[in-house]
Parts: structure tokens; C-alpha cells; sequence
């Protein structure tokens, strides 16, 4: 958003509740988009972004407002004093749960957040501590110089200050080296684990900052109605909440305000109008709340922020190239060392036998050609190599070190970087950001240095890098571009300079010129050789032949998951077993 | 606890169990077909047994309105989509499918419900009435997204939880209530009572299961429903529309839903928001079996009844906590069991 | 000579912004064989993929004098296209019956038997296997189920994609001896594969695509004698002439 916007919406913002005829009423509604904004931030993050979607937000205002009601009354805290307390026991139970539920994939997670949403909620009005269904009334206020803030336009500081902080917090996150590592869970986590990038962790960051968020959001409200039970932790609110975040559009810092704000407004106008058409009392506005959702998913599934945000026109400046001091390389090992060596390396998946004893070694500073026919086990062979799978026999080792049966991101750290088959980027990010995604163990700074943006000079260097791999492979001109609106012979180039990127001792690169023109293709394999020179050892699997025989040193060849040939390929390609693989019998 | 206690709770527990145990088998069903995690199928369950307890004090029930709510919109969404090929055929077969069903069924419910025909009879009716906005609420919500993630329609499935729990508010009020037994004579087995109504709810669930089982094996139709949840492009390839297979999915679970609502109306007061945890322990049983198992789904729902009997017996206000908390140990060991690689969505 | 029963008209495919397929045009006359032949990853998939409707594409697609635009896929069926997917996408954890028998999901219950006694003697090793679940199958008797399952629909024009794919050179034998055989069933084969050399032999008539687009066109023999595209396609043989 420009600059100058902002800044009118937060003078307008601060001078608001003190002008003279604005009804008390307003600053109280004020007061409740900004504590369902608080929440929806969160979900930006977590859902938005991060693509894990949670009914269960409430209960942890429910955590966060409950812990400073006991403290307040029974104990006679302070407000303030109870924050960090508030925080550490929402943090805490979001670590419990997180720890339960986010190595499940897909629907699992959002199906667990309900069923301990509810219990949760249940447990709230059972708890004696808490006095049961009646909840704990006479919490004291904020206390702030002398005064105690009872009435609205007080508290309504206190709460949009903590917006305000919550929203720049979140686009600092977002905006680092922590935010790649979580946008990077969307593409299914494999590319961001092939970096190094532990997605268990991200994940339990995003929900532990999701769920912090929320608890601040409930802490806020304890000392704002000064009184809390159990009715506004429920699934309801939970779903509400969710509500607000994909109306705002999840995966926007301005969204999460805007959806709370519509939604809170909407509520409020149908809890006037909905029970005076039908004559009686109740929770009508569900109906359209539930209605509501059905539509955004149907018809605007980005929600509506990035519809406003296209209206104010935006002056297109070029990004500047990132320049800072370039990051420390790895020491490359000697030429001929043994680099990488299979030993009767065997995948079943079932019955199916994927690769079958299969063995065969690389050496430093060469290029190696893996081929074989389509369905042979070539892919297969680069994920177990990579630790995407585990093989069922045999043994991988990388410069002496056992790798099979380790975590992708162990052999990331090792220092092999690669390619996928079918492209593996994130398209809405920009090339220059998912390139960057490759120097992830590079970097050190986590999540709390990104939110104080204490990473800026680490940043600068990482993003630095990813430029220096996007020039050396000729993608400069495309480099703040959407990477999906790159070719698809564009976006393999891409990959192998996110692997570069790793800095790499050994480079696997799946069908790396699939897709590219002739002259393309003619750049690629220069480039390739170039890497050579500089050290750098080469694992690839192509099916363009001629490109396999001029590029190579060595050449392995599958079929049907078992080796039949190996050697230098002018004697591979007069091999009667290669022959008969790749042209059959059809006479 | 004493023998009768025990005996009594068992049978407490599995006559639940057994309801859990047929909406378990109708959301397996429907995630398997649509991927949709029907979270709404409790609403069925309510709208099934407000129908019976209305039907019981001889009123026509809301539900018949909200049948006419269901058709409509369901109808204005098809025209919507086909409005640039709209032509007379096409016309008629919409108002076979979204005109006349609601029109005969509501004609049929405002003129029998005053006769009070007795249980059985109102328990067929009621299932007719709502047994039609499955495939309705399926065109309405869902068709439009069948191409989206799991995730993006259980969202959408949460919104339509939302809105039925709303509408039924609207239609049947706050208050609860509670329908006459099907069969109101029981018998004794040594020390325990055992009713009508539990037969009753047995049987059923026994019934039902056994004409799914030959449905799915036996029939063209019901092998086509099974193809398209074993593999959607395949049924495709094959000219079974992805639409046609929703749609029935929707129906066989509204239908269990109305029905498992007709056989608790009369041993629980319902309320207009009752059928969300009803629906939600169905889900815990079918999460057991990984929304992929129908025996694990039927056996972990009878297990979920009789941990619900047990809770209430020993911890009453705890008892939903207990259950739901339930789903933490086994999401924990799918957790575990699950391999390393996350290559879905 | 008679209409042809397909024909596309500068087709393009786009996933997002890219173009996977470019401008391609393609006539087939009933009852023959045409190949289209090209490296991985030239579109070949894609193409096909957007004939049967799985895939938006533009362009103009006309299929026995039916103009094709927003037809589903189970309306192209239902006209009497059929395709068997690269993946070949059976019913895995149904019976080789049960698979077959939704392959005339379309058809009236007595045609369906009549289909299925037909399919079964054209795979007698399919109906050794009528009981045992699909999944359980291997490659070869995949390939054969898939084709089997398409031909329970009675399709005009059947469309098969790499049906060599990962198969031992021996059973691609068995598959392009049977693909012969049907066609003079009197069904149009459209047949899409890597393995050219094979496809050029038994086809009609071939075209070759190269990123997207066709890049040449004309009687199978012929393509077959080319020596840029014995070069090119021909593969390691000829690299090592």
C-alpha cells in the first residue's frame, strides 16, 4: 500500500475516538475489529501463507484471557505484569498441540483443531478455577499513569497499538529468510526440504505465532469487558474468525484487518436487522456468515484485499539489485576424489520392485549421465539419494558418509543440491525469492530476528547470492518477475540456480533440458561444463541423447530399476543390452 | 458399578455407537467420492428429528420450507451455470430434478401430516423430506468448487454447518424436542431392560449397512460411486460424471443422516444445533479409520459410544471433553505411522 | 474418400502463462492409425489431454462432424472418444470384471455383456484375471485392462498414450500386434509415443511435435526414411551409425 495512504489512515486512526461527536458505540466496534484482526493476522500466517488452516484460534483468546482473569483477580496482578504469562501458557499448549497434529498432512490438522477447539471451549466451563458456565467478572482495567482505562476510547489505544505491532511484526516475517521457509510449505515442503528447511519446525513456528497472536487478541478482551466465561472461545468464533481471513484475503497483512472489519461490521448490522425480519431472537447472522464463505471460496478465493489494493494505482519502480558482501563458500574437494557411491541400493514400494540392487560410484569433478527409459528408476534413485526416500537394501554414501536413510535436509547440509522433474517452484513468489529459498542453511537469523528485523545485513547476503546464481545462469532480465509467468525450460534454469545457491559439492539435475530450444539447450550444456571447471560435480538425467553424449564423462544406464550398462558413452551407445533397452524388440 | 449398571452402559454405549456408526459410513462415503469432509452431516441428523417430533404433533415441520430454500437455490445456481445453453430439454430436465421432487414431497408432507399415520409411516416421511437436500446442498456449495483442495472444501463444508445450523434455528425455534419411540413395547434380558427403540436402532444400523454392502457390490451405480472414489479421472474417462457421483454420495448421506435423526428423536430432546457434536463423534470413528475404512469406522464408532457411556457414567460433565480429547491419541498414532514424505497437496 | 472423424484446428494448451502446445493442427480419416511422435516433455500428452477435455485449450476441435467446445469429458465419451491415460488410471482396488464392466458404464446392461464376452476374447489374459484386483495386475496386463476398459464403451476413436510405457520390449510386442488388430475393428487409433521407431511402423500416418508445435507431418513410411528424424527420434541406434 503507499505510503502516503497509510500514513492519513493511521493519523486518522489516532485522532479518531477523541473528535467531538463520534458515539462511544463506534470506538467499541473499533475496539472488536481490532481484536479479530489481531486473530486474523495470525491466520494470514497460518493459513494464508503458510496454507495450514485452524478452527481452533478462539480457544486460544480463551487461553490468553482466562490466564490474566486469574492472575487479576485471584492473585491481584497487574494487567501488564500478565502478559508475558498469558503468552508463555497459549504459547505453551500451541507447542502441545502443534507437536500432536502438524506432521499431519492436509485435512487432519484442520479436523483436530476442531475437535480440541471444542473440548477446549467444554473444558472452559467446567473448570471450577475458572467459576464454571458463570465465568470470572470484576477484572481490573489497564492501568496506564495514574488512570485506569474503563471506557472504550482508552483501551482503544492499547488495542490498536497491538495491531499496529502485530501487522509490522508479520510483514517483517514475512518478508525474510523465515518467510521463505514458510510460503515454501504451500508446494508440499518437498523443494523447501530439499534446501534444508525443516518443515516440522516451520510449521510449529507459524501455529506457535498464530496462536501468540490470538492469545494477546484474549488478554486484550479480559481487560476490556473486565469479565470472561466460555461463550466467545467456541468453534463458532473460531470459524468467524477464519471467516475474517479469507474475506480479507489469508496471505494479506491488510486483509486480516479489512476482514475483520467487514465482518464485524456485517455481524453487528445483522444482529439488528436478521431477528426484527424473523420476529424473533437468535444467532441468524450464521446463515449468512456460513453463505458468505460458500461464495468468497466459489467466486473470490484471494478475498478481497487484493481487489482493493488493485484500485489505488501504484507507481512501478525497478527493484534495486541486492549488492552486499558475498556469503562463505565451501571447500570443494579434490578432483577424483570418490564423491558418491551407491551399493546395491534396492527401493520396493509394495510388490513393485523401483530399483533393483543397483550400484555405481561418482567422482569429483565429473559430469555423470543417469539414463535409461521413462519409468526405468531414475527419479526414484535421485530421491533416494536426496533422502526424500529411504531405500529399502543397501547402503548410499556421500564422501565417505552414510546418507541413505537420513533426512533431506541432512544431505542438504552435506552439500548436495538438485533439480526436480516436474518444476518445483512457487509461482506467485518472484525468481529472485525462490532462488533465495536455496541459500536457506546459508543464513542463521530465525524468526525472532526477523520480526525486530535484526537480519537486514544476513538478508542483504542471501538475497545478494541468489542474484549472483540468477546472473551466472542468464536469468538476470527476469528476476523480480513471477516465477510463473517463466517458460517452463525458464523455470528448470531456475531450479538449477536455486540448487547453486546451496552451494553445492554435488549437483543432481532431473531432465534439465526438457522443454528448451536447441540454442537453449546449446547455453545450458556450456554452463554445465563451466560449473565442471569450477569444481563442481554433476549427477543428470536427460533423454535428449545427443545433449547426454557430448556433456558427459560417464554414463549409467537403468531399465526397469536394474543397471544394464555403465562406462564412457561412446562405449555405452554401442552396447548391445542399451540397444535392445531403448529401441525394443518391434521388428 | 454393579452388574446392571454395567450391562446398562454397554448397551447405552453401543445403541449410540451404532448411530455414530452409520454417519461414520456415510462420511467415509462422501469424503471417498467428493473429498468433502462433510461437516454439515449432523445438520441432517437434526433436520430428521425435528421432521419426526413435528410430524408426531401432527404440524407440517419446517423442514418442508426449507426443502422448497434448498430446491431453489439449488435450481438458481443450475440455471445460473447453464444460462448460455439453456434450452427447452434441458429445462425439463432441470424441473424433473430440482421442481417436482420438493413440490410432490411437500404437497405430500402438508397433506399426510395432519393424519398422524403413526411412527413408521412419519419416520419414512420425515426421511423423504430431507433426505433431497443432500444432493441439493451438494449442487449449491460444492459442485462449483469439485475441482478445489481438501482443504478448500472443508471450509466450504464448515460454512454450509453454519448456515443449516442458522436455518434451522430459523425454522424450528430454540426449543428442543423429542418424538414418540418407533416401537414402544421392550423386554427384559435377565436383569436389563432392553427397548423397543435400541432394537429398533440395531436393526437399522445392521439393515442399512447390509443394503450399502450390496449397492456398492451388486449394482452398476453403486460400482460406478465406488470407481470414482478409487480414481475421479478414471470414472470420468469412463462417462461417469463427477456430478451424478456427488450428487449420490449426498443423497445416501443425507438419507442416513435423516435416519439416524428419526432413530435418536425419541430417546434424546433435540435441539437446532443437537446434530453438530452427534455428527462430530461420527467423525472422530471415521477419522480412526482414516476416512478411508468403513469396518474401522463402524468398529471405532461403537468404541466412541461406549467410552461416552463410560464418561457419563464416571465424569459427566467431562463427557464430551473425554470424547473429543479422544482424537489427540489418534491423530498422535496416525501421526506416527505416517511416512516421512508429504506428497499430497 | 470420407470425412475425416478428427480434426484439430490450431490447438493451444496453456498451463498458466506457459504454452505447453502451439497452433497445432491434426486431421485423422476413420479406421486409420495416426501417430504423433516426440521427445518428453514436446506436448504430446497435453495435446491429447485437451482432445478428451481434460485440459482447456483453444482452437477448434471437431470430432465425427461435431463441432467440440465446452463438452465435459463424459460428453466426448458419450460421442465416442475414448482415451487411455498415460497413468492408464484404473480402478486399482477393483476387480479386472469390475473395472471392465464400468468401461460400459454408458452402454445398456445387455450391450455390456455382449462387450465384455468381445474384450475378453480379445485378452484371454484378462479373463484368466477377471477376479483379481486390478492393482494387483502388472504392467503389461495394465496396459491391456486400460485399453479393454476403453473398448467396453464401443468408442469410434481411441486415443492411447505411450502405451509402451515402462512395459518390457517383448510385451510392447503383445500391445502394438493388438493395436493392429483393432484396427480393423473398424476404430480410429490415435496413438501418442515416445518409442518411434515402433509407432512409425504400425501407423498410417505420423506427425512429430517438438516444443509444442508440429514440426512435420506425413505417410508414417516416409517419416520413417527421413534422415533428420531418424536423427533425432530414432534414438541411440542411429546416434551410433
Amino acid at each position: 500500500m503507499p505510503r502516503p495512504i497509510l500514513l492519513v489512515l493511521v493519523v486518522v486512526g489516532a485522532v479518531f475516538p477523541l473528535l467531538p461527536g463520534v458515539p462511544v458505540f463506534w470506538v467499541t466496534l473499533l475496539n472488536n475489529i481490532g481484536l479479530g484482526a489481531l486473530v486474523a493476522l495470525g491466520l494470514v500466517v497460518l493459513t494464508g501463507v503458510g496454507g495450514l488452516t485452524s478452527f481452533g484460534q478462539a480457544a486460544f483468546c480463551g487461553f490468553g484471557a482466562f490466564t490474566t482473569a486469574v492472575l487479576t483477580t485471584r492473585y491481584g496482578w497487574s494487567p501488564w505484569a500478565t502478559l508475558p504469562v498469558a503468552v508463555a501458557i497459549t504459547g505453551a499448549a500451541a507447542l502441545v498441540l502443534g507437536l500432536l497434529t502438524m506432521r499431519l498432512s492436509g485435512h487432519y490438522l484442520p479436523l483436530g483443531t476442531i475437535a480440541w477447539g471444542l473440548s477446549l471451549y467444554f473444558m472452559f466451563g467446567e473448570l471450577e478455577l475458572f467459576h464454571r458456565h458463570d465465568g470470572i467478572t470484576a477484572i481490573p482495567p489497564f492501568h496506564v499513569a495514574g488512570y485506569d482505562l474503563y471506557d472504550s476510547r482508552g483501551i482503544y489505544y492499547v488495542i490498536w497499538a497491538c495491531v499496529v505491532l502485530a501487522a509490522l511484526a508479520t510483514r517483517n516475517l514475512l518478508d525474510s529468510r523465515t518467510g521463505r521457509a514458510i510460503r515454501a510449505l504451500r508446494g508440499g515442503g518437498m523443494a523447501a526440504a530439499a534446501f534444508g528447511v525443516s518443515t516440522m519446525r516451520v510449521k510449529l513456528v507459524v501455529f506457535v505465532y498464530a496462536a501468540l497472536l490470538a492469545g494477546i487478541s484474549g488478554w486484550l478482551y479480559a481487560h476490556m469487558q473486565r469479565a470472561v466465561n466460555q461463550s466467545p472461545f467456541g468453534i463458532n468464533a473460531g470459524i468467524e474468525y477464519l471467516l475474517m481471513a479469507v474475506l480479507g484475503g489469508a496471505g494479506y497483512v491488510g486483509g486480516a484487518i479489512l476482514g475483520s472489519g467487514l465482518v464485524t461490521l456485517l455481524k453487528d448490522q445483522l444482529q439488528r436487522i436478521l431477528p426484527q425480519l424473523f420476529g424473533s431472537r437468535g444467532n441468524y447472522e450464521t446463515i449468512v456468515f456460513g453463505a458468505l464463505l460458500i461464495v468468497l471460496l466459489q467466486t473470490a478465493r484471494e478475498g478481497l484485499w487484493p481487489r482493493l489494493v488493485a484500485l489505488v494505482p501504484e507507481r512501478r519502480h525497478q527493484p534495486r539489485l541486492p549488492q552486499a558482501e558475498p556469503l562463505p563458500a565451501r571447500a570443494r574437494p579434490p578432483a577424483g576424489e570418490p564423491l558418491l557411491s551407491l551399493q546395491s541400493v534396492r527401493k520396493a514400494f509394495g510388490g513393485l520392485i523401483a530399483v533393483n540392487d543397483v550400484s555405481f560410484n561418482v567422482r569429483a569433478g565429473e559430469i555423470v549421465g543417469l539414463i535409461g527409459p521413462n519409468g526405468a528408476g531414475k527419479s526414484t534413485i535421485f530421491n533416494l539419494v536426496t533422502g526424500v526416500l529411504w531405500p529399502t537394501s543397501g547402503e548410499i554414501k556421500f564422501r565417505g558418509e552414510r546418507v541413505s536413510g537420513r533426512s533431506s535436509q541432512f544431505v542438504a547440509r552435506r552439500g548436495i543440491g538438485r533439480t526436480f522433474q516436474h518444476v518445483n517452484v512457487l509461482p506467485n513468489m518472484s525468481v529472485l525469492e525462490n532462488v533465495a529459498l536455496g541459500a536457506h542453511l546459508r543464513g542463521r537469523k530465525g524468526t525472532f530476528s526477523s520480526v525486530v528485523r535484526a537480519d537486514r545485513d544476513e538478508e542483504a547476503r542471501l538475497l545478494a547470492e541468489a542474484a549472483r546464481q540468477i546472473e551466472r545462469m542468464g536469468l538476470a532480465r527476469h528476476m523480480h518477475r513471477a516465477a510463473g509467468s517463466l517458460s517452463l525450460g525458464q523455470l528448470r534454469i531456475v531450479e538449477i540456480a536455486r540448487a547453486l545457491c546451496l552451494d553445492p559439492v554435488l549437483l543432481l539435475l532431473d531432465e534439465p533440458a526438457a522443454g528448451l530450444r536447441h540454442m537453449e539447450k546449446r547455453e545450458l550444456a556450456q554452463t554445465l561444463v563451466r560449473l565442471k571447471n569450477e569444481g563442481l560435480t554433476i549427477l543428470l538425467v536427460e533423454h535428449d541423447m545427443s545433449f547426454v553424449m557430448q556433456l558427459t564423462d560417464h554414463l549409467v544406464v537403468v531399465d526397469f530399476g536394474t543397471k544394464i550398462a555403465e562406462g564412457r558413452p561412446a562405449d555405452v551407445r554401442t552396447d548391445p543390452a542399451v540397444i535392445e533397452a531403448y529401441l525394443g524388440g518391434v521388428a | 458399578m454393579d452388574a446392571t449398571i454395567l450391562l446398562f452402559l454397554l448397551q447405552d454405549g453401543v445403541t449410540n455407537g451404532a448411530i455414530y456408526a452409520l454417519l461414520a459410513l456415510a462420511l467415509v462415503l462422501v469424503f471417498a467420492v467428493t473429498r468433502v469432509i462433510l461437516v454439515p452431516q449432523g445438520e441432517f441428523v437434526t433436520y430428521g428429528a425435528l421432521t419426526l417430533a413435528m410430524l408426531d404433533l401432527g404440524k407440517v415441520p419446517g423442514t418442508a420450507g426449507l426443502l422448497i430454500v434448498f430446491a431453489a437455490l439449488a435450481l438458481a445456481v443450475e440455471v445460473w451455470a447453464n444460462r448460455r445453453r439453456l434450452s427447452l430439454k434441458l429445462s425439463g430436465r432441470l424441473a424433473l430434478f430440482y421442481v417436482l421432487p420438493p413440490l410432490v414431497i411437500v404437497v405430500l408432507a402438508g397433506w399426510l401430516a395432519p393424519m398422524r399415520l403413526g411412527p413408521v409411516p412419519q419416520a419414512l416421511l420425515a426421511i423423504a423430506i430431507v433426505s433431497p437436500m443432500g444432493p441439493y446442498l451438494y449442487r449449491i456449495a460444492f459442485q462449483p468448487l469439485s475441482e478445489a483442495s481438501v482443504l478448500v472444501l472443508l471450509i466450504a463444508a464448515v460454512g454450509a454447518h453454519f448456515s443449516m445450523t442458522g436455518l434451522c434455528l430459523l425454522f424450528f425455534g430454540p426449543e428442543g424436542l423429542r418424538a414418540q419411540p418407533l416401537i414402544t413395547t421392550g423386554f427384559t434380558a435377565g436383569p436389563l431392560p432392553v427397548s423397543g427403540q435400541s432394537i429398533a436402532i440395531y436393526l437399522a444400523a445392521l439393515g442399512l449397512m447390509l443394503a450399502l454392502y450390496l449397492f456398492f457390490g451388486r449394482t452398476i451405480l453403486g460400482k460406478a460411486l465406488r470407481a470414482t472414489a478409487v480414481n475421479r479421472l478414471g470414472a470420468r474417462l469412463v462417462g461417469v460424471r463427477t456430478a451424478l457421483s456427488g450428487q449420490l454420495a449426498f443423497l445416501i448421506a443425507a438419507a442416513i443422516g435423516a435416519l439416524s435423526g428419526v432413530l435418536i428423536a425419541p430417546v434424546t430432546t433435540v435441539f437446532y444445533d443437537s446434530g453438530f457434536l452427534i455428527g462430530l463423534k461420527g467423525f472422530v470413528a471415521a477419522i480412526v479409520g482414516g476416512l478411508v475404512s468403513y469396518p474401522v469406522a463402524v468398529a471405532a464408532a461403537v468404541g466412541v459410544g461406549l467410552v461416552e457411556a463410560f464418561a457419563s457414567f464416571w465424569a459427566s460433565s467431562f463427557k464430551e471433553i473425554i470424547v473429543f480429547m479422544l482424537i489427540i491419541p489418534v491423530l498422535l498414532v496416525r501421526s506416527l505411522t505416517a511416512t516421512h514424505t508429504e506428497d499430497e497437496e | 474418400m470420407s470425412a475425416p472423424i478428427l480434426v484439430l484446428e490450431a490447438i493451444s494448451v496453456a498451463y498458466g502463462k506457459v504454452e505447453a502446445v502451439r497452433g497445432v493442427s491434426l486431421s485423422m480419416l476413420p479406421g486409420s492409425i495416426v501417430t504423433v511422435i516426440g521427445a518428453n516433455g514436446a506436448g504430446k500428452t497435453t495435446l491429447l489431454n485437451a482432445a478428451m477435455g481434460l485440459l482447456p485449450a483453444n482452437g477448434r476441435l471437431t470430432f465425427g462432424g461435431t463441432a467440440l467446445h465446452d463438452h465435459s469429458i463424459e460428453e466426448r465419451v458419450a460421442l465416442g472418444m475414448a482415451l487411455v491415460p498415460e497413468r492408464r488410471e484404473l480402478f486399482g482396488s477393483m476387480t479386472v470384471e469390475d473395472n471392465l464392466v464400468l468401461g460400459g458404464f454408458r452402454t445398456a446392461a445387455a450391450e455390456r455383456a455382449q462387450s465384455l464376452a468381445q474384450v475378453f476374447a480379445r485378452f484371454p489374459r484378462l479373463e484368466e484375471r477377471r477376479r483379481q484386483l486390478a492393482g494387483t495386475l502388472s504392467g503389461g496386463e495394465r496396459q491391456m485392462l486400460a485399453m479393454g476398459r476403453a473398448l467396453m464403451g464401443r468408442p469410434r476413436l481411441l486415443m492411447l498414450d505411450e502405451p509402451s510405457l515402462g512395459l518390457a520390449p517383448l510385451i510392447v510386442r503383445d500391445i502394438f500386434e493388438i493395436i493392429v488388430g483393432l484396427r480393423k475393428t473398424g476404430v480410429s487409433i490415435l496413438l501418442v509415443e515416445q518409442n518411434a521407431r515402433a509407432a512409425l511402423q504400425i501407423a498410417d500416418h505420423a506427425y512429430v511435435m517438438e516444443l509444442g508445435e508440429i514440426t512435420a507431418h506425413g505417410p508414417a513410411a516416409e517419416l520413417a526414411a527421413d534422415p533428420q528424424i531418424v536423427a533425432s527420434y530414432l534414438g541411440l541406434g542411429a546416434a551410433a551409425d
